[in-house]
């Protein structure tokens, strides 16, 4: 069993379905923070069968997890303060998200105008469900990633 | 500053004024006539449509005000490559509103949020239509003397037809409307709309043929199926004449049943059917310079 140290200040984002680590650190844009990142891939879990872990070691106010909530909300975020956990987040559905994914409408003006922003805004809470601002494509499976 | 991005964009209680006022407009067109003198309507039309265009002018010179624009990309600056928000930009300085129309979906709204004036969404791909919608919601209420207790009829390309969603749209603010959809299996009503449909307990039925339920509908609103929304060619001549409505078919119903159409109509409405009182689609077009009156009027924020 590999062991991964603890953290003093920062994240650690439990039970992300195994493989999606990676997608979450790009979204996270966890390349450009200069600090400490552990990625686990496959650790053993008794919910999950296997999961992957992020550990991030940051000031806590440096992260956008509406992103995360997007990508999945059966993360669980502990925010760690001094090594220990100090709060456990919800994450609730963004009403928007910005230049997460792109519209892939090739009648959407998204696919000619190259400077505007990728916005997706929840169209259905219960259900889910985000539409581009601009020409309300369901966002989906095949919306690609930025 | 308020645009028009989509019908749904004005609640209901601001639609019974705008289309009040579209009905003292029609009644009284003369104490209009200048309420707009001195104003500029900018028609910035992306891809060609003469029809709303030119609906669009007229409202505008029936007010007493000016226009000004283009009818086609080639001969805007979006040929060398200019953005959208960067034409509006120059359009509201020699503008005071502008009616757009664009091939892109979501342009209007790309223009709307960098506007200084109100944009006017002239119809934007497959979209929205949301002028063509208040025309249609403005001649039922018109003609019908209601908006709501009605069984309404809508046939041809249900699929595709962007006209036919919105209004289903605008229609399920209004209370004991039944619908009933007339369209081959290939042409369906999306799934999405039924869904919403059962989620509301609104009435609805999908038919095949219009024959079997034209006596049961209070309106009628015909569709074209268009060419443009198909990728490939045999499907569209295998569909396009699947309904024809003709004299015969307009005998077996009612006597007061209204026939609508969005235009321009191919070989779906036989022309033998235009001398029926029932068919109202020219007098539609009317309505929809009236519409578009009252909603320049609205926008730009004039009494009279």
């Amino acid at each position: 069993m590999l062991n991964v140290g603890k953290i003093e200040e920062g994240f650690v984002l439990d039970h992300i379905e195994a493989g999606k680590s990676l997608s979450i650190y790009h979204h996270l844009q966890l390349d450009k923070l200069d600090c400490t990142v552990a990625i686990i891939k496959n650790a053993r879990s008794n919910k999950m069968g296997k999961k992957d872990i992020l550990k991030v070691e940051c000031d806590i106010d440096t992260l956008d997890l509406d992103v995360l909530a997007f990508i999945d909300h059966n993360i669980t975020v502990n925010v760690i303060k001094d090594g220990e956990i100090v709060d456990k987040k919800e994450l609730t559905l963004p009403k928007e998200i910005r230049n997460i994914i792109k519209c892939k409408n090739p009648r959407c003006i998204t696919s000619i105008e190259q400077e505007l922003p990728h916005i997706f805004v929840l169209a259905d809470e219960k259900k889910e469900i985000y539409r581009c601002k601009y020409c309300e494509e369901k966002a989906s499976e095949s919306t690609s990633s930025w | 500053m308020r645009h028009l991005m989509n019908p749904l964009d004005f609640t209901v209680e601001e639609l019974d004024r705008l289309f009040d006022l579209a009905e003292d407009i029609a009644a009284n067109p003369s104490k209009y006539a200048h309420a707009c003198a001195g104003k500029k309507l900018a028609t910035c039309f992306y891809e060609p449509s003469t029809r709303t265009r030119l609906s669009f002018e007229a409202a505008m010179l029936n007010l007493g005000g000016s226009v000004l624009g283009f009818s086609d990309a080639a001969s805007s600056s979006a040929s060398k490559g200019e953005s959208v928000s960067d034409t509006i930009r120059i359009i509201s300085c020699y503008a005071d509103i502008c009616a757009m129309r664009h091939p892109k979906e979501g342009a209007p709204m790309v223009a709307a949020s960098r506007s200084g004036i109100p944009v006017i969404n002239a119809g934007d791909g497959g979209h929205q239509h949301p002028t063509q919608t208040l025309t249609d919601l403005l001649t039922i209420r018109s003609l019908k003397g209601r908006l709501g207790g009605f069984t309404i009829g809508l046939c041809g390309d249900l699929k595709f037809g962007r006209t036919v969603h919105s209004l289903i749209a605008a229609l399920l603010r209004y209370p004991d409307i039944r619908f009933v959809f007339i369209s081959p299996p290939e042409l369906k009503v999306p799934d999405y709309i039924t869904d919403q449909l059962r989620e509301q307990g609104v009435d609805y039925e999908e038919v095949i043929r219009l024959e079997d339920s034209i006596a049961d509908l209070d309106l009628l609103y015909m569709t074209r199926v268009q060419r443009e929304r198909f990728f490939n060619e045999e499907d569209y001549v295998r569909l396009k004449d699947f309904y024809i409505l003709n004299n015969e078919k307009m005998a077996l119903a009612r006597k007061d049943m209204l026939v609508l159409h969005p235009l321009p109509r191919v070989n779906e409405i036989s022309v033998e059917v235009d001398d029926d009182p029932r068919a109202v689609y020219f007098k539609q077009a009317q309505y929809g310079v009236y519409v578009r009156m009252a909603l320049i009027l609205t926008l730009l924020e004039i009494t009279v």
